[in-house]
């Protein structure tokens, strides 16, 4: 039984493989050695009472199962397209920090005005650049804020921006958007 | 009849339907878009849902889950490429049928066949649902310590060829959920002498991060895919005949799903999988699986229709998720003090019936809004995929933000989210990394509380449900073991 499109063990991404688990090894490592330092054990308590069981069994399962995954992954050796696949990685870093100046903006400016600012900035980073997807990515951003902090109730603060804004609406752009 | 009732009178509310509605069709719709998936969707809405009752929230997020497989087997049809991961099967068999012009027969097989495994497992469950009440309290901390051991085994061991992977994401799962003050002896463990550290590691922030944000920087980072689409003509109602025809396939792969779903870590893969190889050795016309075969289409779609209910089972009657998506709802429950386990079979029964009732009515609204509106649901297809990662970014801020109003945690969020990509470009797990989160947490507490009566090893198994489960982790185990070696000397005798 083949399934067409997810990936058969042919398709597979290979590269990026054994540079990944070389990672994750260092970090168990890292973890496994900080493990005296992090954690306590206990006199007078019993062996499954210690507060130190269960990070050993994470940390410890973590490095014993990454290296042999990495016995096992023995016959590849790193070639220049693993670090093409973990150049691609970074890739995302751009991304994770747009999302991390919108975090930043939302106490500052307010909820409304940092996501009408942030969709359809994305949106023209990406390519589209017609004024019908502005339109959409404007139109996305207010709906998101009505919906989930109008309608939803979710607990976003009103930005520090409202502050300025005249009495009249300033309770009504905290509350809803 | 009380029960029945009971149940009823917990769902007859003005917000539970609207809830119905929201789920249904927004399930129906994420599923339709191919990058998107249910666990995305619940992951974002999961904060949305602490304001509102238990029943109404989990009511919102069951029908996603319950209804998105309906919405993934449209895409998987008309342009092979399943709209969640467990309609992958569904392509098969769905999109041969399209390319030979029988796109219609397809979608309306699709839609009744898992009509009938979503209405069969409903059924299924209710009826099971006083023996359940019965078998759960069976179930004290080492039966439960057990079971979720073997929920983690089980899921770990379903990842064919990354076994070990999955094992050490799953020890990293556990790893986690041990950061901060420990809660007994209140000592701090991991916390490298950073206060945003002490709290621990917020099981839906590191949920979103996995799925939400992962998801939405692999959009972002790939291309817009541009999918032809043909107009669907005639009704969709011959399917209700035509699954009658193979009513034998459709019940047995229902069948499958309901037990399958049943057992944590197993799930819709491994339903389908059994679903589809019954039915190819069964048929009259083998040959013509994975060709455009009605069977196969049948099997597939009737089999991960039935799991979402069954999922419930491990979920409700012993408070272990079987999979990530359960593992989701789980936080749901605990945030209205609803604690999932054997007293919740025993004092809100009624509860679990409405839960049981609410996944029938969503199965009768989803087929209803997909024969009336499939023409227009097709067009969701077509929404740019880089489009929609900045779709999925926005929300997902909705998501951490409002946990807690950190910009902490939408910083472990994003580096989760890299986490998850790097996994997803690699095609590695993530599931294990949240169920070894929760399931963890519960194997910790349980052996905690469990060893305090236990004087020998040998009196942790002593109970005849620890035992059975005890052989059960055995048996897995040493057929897991006896598969790895054969294809090991398989292996070798190849070169």
């Amino acid at each position: 039984m083949q399934n067409k499109n997810a990936p058969t063990i042919a398709e597979i991404r290979t590269h990026g493989q054994l540079v990944f688990a070389g990672l994750f090894a260092g970090l168990a490592l890292f973890l496994v050695l900080s493990y005296p330092g992090q954690t306590t054990w206990l006199a007078k308590t019993k062996w499954a009472g210690q507060p130190g069981l269960w990070p050993a069994v994470g940390a410890g399962g973590m490095l014993l199962l990454a290296l042999l995954h990495m016995v096992r992954l023995r016959p590849m050796r790193v070639r220049a397209a693993d670090w093409a696949e973990s150049r691609c990685w970074l890739c995302a870093f751009e991304y994770a920090l747009w999302f991390l100046i919108y975090v930043w903006a939302v106490p500052r400016i307010g909820y409304i005005f940092a996501s009408l600012i942030f969709v359809p900035l994305l949106s023209w980073r990406l390519g589209y650049r017609s004024v019908l997807m502005l339109i959409l990515s404007a139109g996305f951003a207010v709906a998101v804020v009505l919906l989930f902090k109008g309608v939803l109730d979710v607990k976003i603060p009103g930005g520090a921006l409202y502050d300025s804004f005249p009495d009249a609406i300033r309770t009504f752009f905290i509350l809803n958007l | 009849m009380d029960l029945l009732l009971s149940a009823i009178d917990v769902l007859a509310r003005w917000d539970v339907a609207v809830a119905l509605l929201v789920g249904s069709v927004g399930g129906v719709l994420i599923g339709a878009i191919p990058g998107v998936g249910p666990a995305v969707a619940i992951a974002i809405l999961l904060p949305a849902t602490f304001s509102m009752d238990p029943i109404v929230g989990l009511t919102v997020l069951l029908g996603i889950y319950g209804s998105s497989m309906y919405g993934g087997a449209i895409p998987a049809i008309l342009i092979n490429t399943p709209g969640t991961a467990v309609n992958a099967l569904t392509t098969y068999d769905g999109y041969p049928m399209t390319k030979r012009g029988e796109a219609r027969r397809a979608l309306a097989l699709a839609y009744t066949a898992s009509f009938c495994g979503g209405i069969v497992s409903v059924v299924a469950l209710i009826a099971l649902a006083p023996v359940l009440a019965r078998v759960a309290p069976m179930f004290g901390s080492r039966e439960i310590f057990l079971a979720a051991l073997l929920g983690i085994i089980l899921v770990v061991i379903a990842h064919r060829g990354h076994t070990l992977i999955a094992a050490a994401l799953a020890s990293f799962g556990i790893l986690l959920n041990t950061v901060g003050l420990e809660p007994v002896k209140y000592t701090r463990r991991y916390t490298f002498e950073q206060s945003w550290l002490a709290g621990g590691v917020d099981l839906i922030v590191v949920v979103l991060g996995l799925f939400a944000l992962s998801q939405a920087f692999l959009l972002l980072t790939g291309r817009d895919e541009n999918n032809k689409l043909e107009k669907i003509s005639g009704g969709l109602f011959q399917g209700f005949a035509e699954i009658w025809r193979h009513k034998r396939v459709a019940g047995v792969s229902s069948t499958f799903g309901v037990l399958m779903g049943m057992i944590p870590g197993v799930g819709e893969f491994t339903a389908q999988f059994l679903s589809y190889t019954y039915a190819q050795r069964t048929s009259r016309h083998p040959e013509k699986f994975g060709h455009g075969s009605p069977e196969g289409l049948i099997a597939s779609e009737a089999a991960n229709n039935a799991v979402p209910a069954a999922a419930m089972v491990p979920l409700l009657a012993l408070g272990i998720p079987g999979e990530a998506l359960t593992a989701m709802m789980l936080s749901v429950f605990y945030v209205h003090n609803v604690v999932p386990g054997p007293g919740l079979f025993l004092y809100k029964m009624d509860f679990v019936v409405a839960l049981y009732l609410s996944l029938l009515i969503l199965n009768v609204l989803v087929l209803a809004f997909l024969l009336a509106s499939t023409n227009q649901l097709i067009r969701v297809v077509n929404i740019p995929n880089r489009f929609l990662g900045v779709c999925i970014l926005t929300l997902s801020f909705v998501g951490v933000y409002s946990l807690r109003n950190s910009a902490t945690d939408c910083a472990i969020a994003a580096v989760f989210g890299i986490l998850g990509y790097v996994l997803k470009r690699l095609y590695l797990p993530i599931v294990p990394i949240i169920l070894g989160m929760v399931l963890g947490g519960i194997m910790e507490v349980k052996l905690r509380s469990s060893m305090n009566r236990v004087k020998t090893p040998l009196d942790f198994i002593e109970r005849p449900v620890a035992f059975v489960i005890f052989c059960m982790i055995v048996v897995v185990l040493v057929l897991h073991v006896r598969r790895e070696w054969r294809e090991a000397r398989e292996r070798k005798r190849r070169g």
